[in-house]
């Protein structure tokens, strides 16, 4: 049979969606993709995210590569421009045919920009596309203001991104309140607050008569009450048009007010056409959210095999930070419906305002409007996608909490089809299957459902039913280190700090039990370097020190070491390379250079180690902590001291960073990058700790890895001076090393972090535990007694007594051998050792 | 009869050693662990990582598992018992060589 061939026309969010659900169906289908944007699909959602330090390539979800990957013919930059519904052929601008058996329109929207007159001169601009972005970029460049018109959603998302271009940002709205769509208009009010308190200047009931040119700006805004405004640009983002030329032109049916007109099945009036996502009117409905455009794409690739799925609507209820500001809506949140009851909770001290809807008997949820606190926000909206019973005194639902308060709802009472995480359509039902399924963890649930990892909004709810569910099977999270402590590695690091406990005899005798294990004993010497930064081979902590402390290298598959000498952020001076060489010929070792920018030397016997030491600190070396579970390296571009786009000196920051947090004893290893321009060529994203420069100082990234779980980091301050970028790292890796497990790099203690990254900013920039100070003195500590573990050993003989191979000979092992490849050693297989003993004894 | 191997000065605290002997003509790596707070205060095993294929068993961690003294390996992490040299983990273990300390020295009994 032949393939069945699938026309997609419009590459957006939900375009996408249906192709990749397509790709990966058993549909035998051949794909073929018509976007007019230049680039494949991208997250419009943040958009705003680029003005502040994302790239546009952060926002991509997908690449020409992974459609080829995929097999599907992808063609961008060029325009549908007919549809020939009778010999099923569409023709782009660009005049290529394509032939459909079903074609799928996925053509979006398009920003309203209202019809004053002066609306299309220069720098008045929408705000749509990334595109639009880089328009506006340059508009803004060396200006003043900003005025957005539009006070929805989009336009206030829009106010951010101007106000992140450190104009003064202006939003002008025609209606008299703020999001009118969303909120009543006591939420509107205080959103208003909110907003202003930030700086944003609000015009409300405002309708633009004419844009003309300015006196002191480039231009000038007239309004119906006489009124003026002078900007620098205008952004239009007051609401989208469906975008359904086509259609129309196609003849297909389209809806009173727009909108390719669509059944439950997302099929338009020709039953081999498709509309999906923001150009479809179902009923007299469009759904210009993604989760709800993903839906349609999902229904309407379903139309294609045995298993058909219907779209009959979804919910709009919405959560989201504008400029920073909580906001929530929740069905009829205006309370519009007849029956509707309203509970308000206003403060005007904290600017919170709550509004709850209820039926008249006060039994449901019919909506619900949150401004400044969303806490109570997945409960409510429980309650009503659910239509659970309500309580007896439902306005405790948004009440502040007060002792005997109503506690949030149990989410035992959660029927099975309720839906936790929106975004990736995972219903409690699928977190149960996956607990089946032997997840043991709120992470092992997200890697295995990718709840949570959307917006993240759901992450609490989620941990509620993980936790709930595990407790119901009688599963008992056992989060003790090891037979020897009943404690989390995490309580362990609050014993030995506040009793000042410096002994693991003491720590286990008060606090444990038995003598301890190889994964006790390493723990609380990290604990304790963390602590008291004691030297690795101190009496007391030699025992407890896996070998690779013990003898400060790291040993390979044959029982020999590895030496890694510190090279800070790469930097190397040509007599320290030689005297490398040289060291490596002496003590014939196999030389590689390291992913962290520096060299390993294999191959070393533990006896020569303290010698081979002692001529690197000559050369002036230090201990590069390769074997520790501590700082790595931090990894440099050449920045702007030699390369031509570098904005600050990368490779200086990286040596006075590596420098600073060297030697700290950690949880696990971490690595650091710093970067001296958006190339980003030090990769500090995929690290724990990565700094990025900027024309105006540096942005701080946290929790990245590379490795088996790759991870890019997160973006977690912008443009620092290196005095707040020292301090934010010196709380941030302090609070790593106190709350961490065992082993847990930074990017899966973020994880399990609840509250994610806007908690991990409040403790480390709003100081919200109030140990900030505690922190910062901590690291100081550890930075001040700093010492090359090494330098010490080797004027120290009792520390050098572990490094003999034979305590009662000086011969070494025999089962060392090594053969030679490509002009280096390397380990002897067994097959090469036996040749080799007997070519000895003939 | 005992043969003297080092001086207890020489045996690490809470931790390993090793030392070369010839045990019935046999040279024979052996690790050496110190537990001075024991009974029994020295315990010896082979120092050869059978699954991990090097000597290297006199760089583990000493501690307990349930009721048995171990030395858990360097490379791997497997548990060997100080007492039977059997492996926790795996059906293969290390032998076991009877050890004491005579005074300051630390003796070879066979």
């Amino acid at each position: 049979m032949n393939k069945l061939n699938v026309v997609v026309v419009g590459n957006g969010m939900v375009g996408h969606h249906y192709v990749e659900t397509l790709a990966n169906s058993n549909v035998d289908a051949k794909i073929t993709v018509i976007g007019g944007e230049t680039r494949p699909a991208y997250d419009r959602v943040h958009l705003s995210e680029v003005f502040d330090g994302k790239e546009p390539s952060d926002l991509a979800m997908t690449s020409r590569e992974h459609y080829i990957e995929l097999g599907v013919d992808a063609h961008f930059g060029d325009f549908v421009e007919t549809i020939d519904r009778v010999a099923k052929k569409v023709i782009t601008q660009g005049g290529q045919e394509f032939s459909y058996d079903k074609l799928v329109l996925a053509t979006g929207s398009y920003p309203f920009i209202p019809p004053v007159a002066g609306h299309d001169q220069a720098h008045c601009l929408a705000y749509r596309t990334i595109d639009d972005l880089a328009e506006i970029k340059a508009s803004a460049k060396g200006k003043k203001i900003g005025v957005v018109v539009g006070g929805g959603l989009l336009g206030l998302e829009c106010a951010n991104a101007v106000k992140n271009l450190g104009l003064e940002a202006h939003v002008v709205e025609f209606a008299p309140g703020l999001m009118g769509v969303q909120l009543d208009d006591g939420g509107s009010a205080m959103l208003r607050r909110k907003i202003e308190a930030l700086g944003v200047k609000v015009h409300t009931s405002k309708a633009t008569q004419l844009i003309s040119k300015g006196s002191g700006h480039r231009l000038k805004m007239e309004f119906a009450d006489d009124t003026e405004l002078e900007t620098d640009m205008i952004v239009f983002s007051a609401g989208i048009r469906p975008y359904d030329q086509l259609a129309r032109d196609a003849d297909l049916k389209v809806g009173e007010r727009g909108g390719i007109e669509i059944d439950y099945q997302c099929k338009t009036s020709d039953e081999n056409i498709f509309a999906i996502g923001e150009c479809a009117v179902l009923g007299k409905f469009i759904y210009g959210l993604v989760a709800p455009g993903y839906r349609m794409a999902e229904a309407a690739v379903s139309q294609l095999t045995e298993e058909k799925k219907s779209f009959t609507g979804a919910d709009m209820s919405t959560k989201l930070k504008l400029l920073g500001v909580d906001v929530g809506s929740i069905g009829d949140s205006k309370g519009i419906a007849e029956n509707s009851r309203a509970f308000v909770f206003s403060d005007e001290r904290d600017d919170v305002y709550k509004r709850l809807n209820v039926s008249a008997d006060g039994k449901k949820v019919l909506g619900a409007t949150l401004v400044g606190d969303c806490d109570d926000y997945d409960t409510i909206l429980q309650y009503y996608l659910n239509d659970i019973d309500l309580p007896d005194n439902p306005e405790n639902l948004i009440l502040p909490a007060v002792e005997g308060g109503l506690p949030s709802l149990g989410v035992d009472a959660l029927p099975m089809t309720a839906s936790i995480c929106s975004c990736h359509n995972v219903s409690k039902g699928d977190i149960v299957e996956a607990i089946e399924g032997g997840c043991k963890t709120v992470a092992d649930v997200k890697g295995c459902t990718s709840a949570a990892t959307g917006c993240g909004g759901c992450a609490a709810l989620l941990k509620n039913v993980v936790d709930f569910e595990l407790s119901a099977r009688g599963i008992e999270v056992n989060t003790d280190l090891c037979e020897h402590f009943k404690h989390t590695r995490k309580e362990l690091f609050t014993i030995v700090q506040s009793t000042q406990i410096k002994t693991f005899g003491e720590l286990i005798d008060k606090h444990g039990d038995g003598r301890g294990c190889d994964i006790c004993k390493p723990t609380v010497a990290s604990i304790m370097a963390s602590l008291w930064n004691e030297h690795v081979l101190e009496a007391d902590l030699l025992p407890l020190q896996d070998t690779n402390d013990t003898f400060m290298a790291n040993m390979q598959k044959d029982g020999t070491y590895s030496v890694v000498p510190r090279v800070p952020a790469g930097e190397i001076l040509p007599n320290q390379l030689i005297a490398l060489g040289e060291v490596a010929n002496q003590y014939g070792l196999y030389s590689k250079i390291t992913g962290g920018q520096r060299v390993d030397l294999f191959g070393a016997k533990m006896s020569d180690l303290p010698a081979i030491w002692s001529t690197l600190i000559d050369a002036g070396f230090e201990t590069g902590h390769a074997y520790a579970k501590s700082l790595r390296t931090v990894k440099s571009c050449v920045g702007s001291t030699w390369c031509r786009y570098g904005v600050q000196d990368s490779v200086g920051q990286a040596i006075d960073i590596e420098n600073r947090y060297k030697g700290l004893r950690s949880p696990h290893k971490f690595k650091m990058g710093v970067s001296g321009c958006t190339r980003e060529c030090a990769e500090a994203q995929s690290k724990d700790v990565g700094i990025i420069a900027t024309e105006n100082g540096w942005n701080l990234y946290v929790c990245g890895n590379g490795g088996m779980k790759p991870r890019h980091a997160d973006l977690f301050a912008t443009d620092l001076d290196t005095a707040t970028l020292i301090k934010y790292i010196d709380r941030f890796l302090m609070f790593y090393v106190r709350t961490a497990d065992r082993l847990q790099r930074t990017s899966t203690w973020f994880e399990s972090l609840e509250g994610g990254l806007p908690y991990l900013q409040d403790v480390i920039i709003s100081d919200s535990l109030g140990i900030a100070a505690e922190l910062e003195a901590q690291m100081t500590h550890v930075v001040e007694t700093y010492q090359c573990e090494w330098k010490t050993a080797i004027n120290d003989q009792e520390k050098l007594k572990r490094f003999k191979q034979f305590v009662n000979s000086e011969e070494q092992d025999s089962n060392v051998v090594f053969v030679e490849e490509r002009g280096q050693v390397r380990p002897a297989n067994q097959v090469e050792k036996k040749r080799l003993a007997l070519k000895a004894v003939s | 009869m005992t043969t003297a191997i080092c001086s207890v000065d020489a045996l690490a605290k809470n931790s390993g050693v090793c030392a070369l002997l010839t045990i019935n003509g046999q040279q024979q790596q052996v690790a050496i662990y110190y537990l001075p707070d024991t009974e029994q205060k020295v315990f010896a095993l082979g120092n050869w990582d059978p699954l991990g294929q090097a000597n290297v068993m006199s760089r583990g961690i000493l501690g307990n598992v349930g009721d048995e003294l171990v030395v858990a390996s360097p490379l791997y992490k497997q548990h060997f018992s100080l007492i039977s040299g059997k492996c926790l983990e795996d059906d293969v273990s290390v032998p076991v060589f009877s050890i004491a300390i005579e005074g300051q020295n630390v003796v070879l009994v066979s």
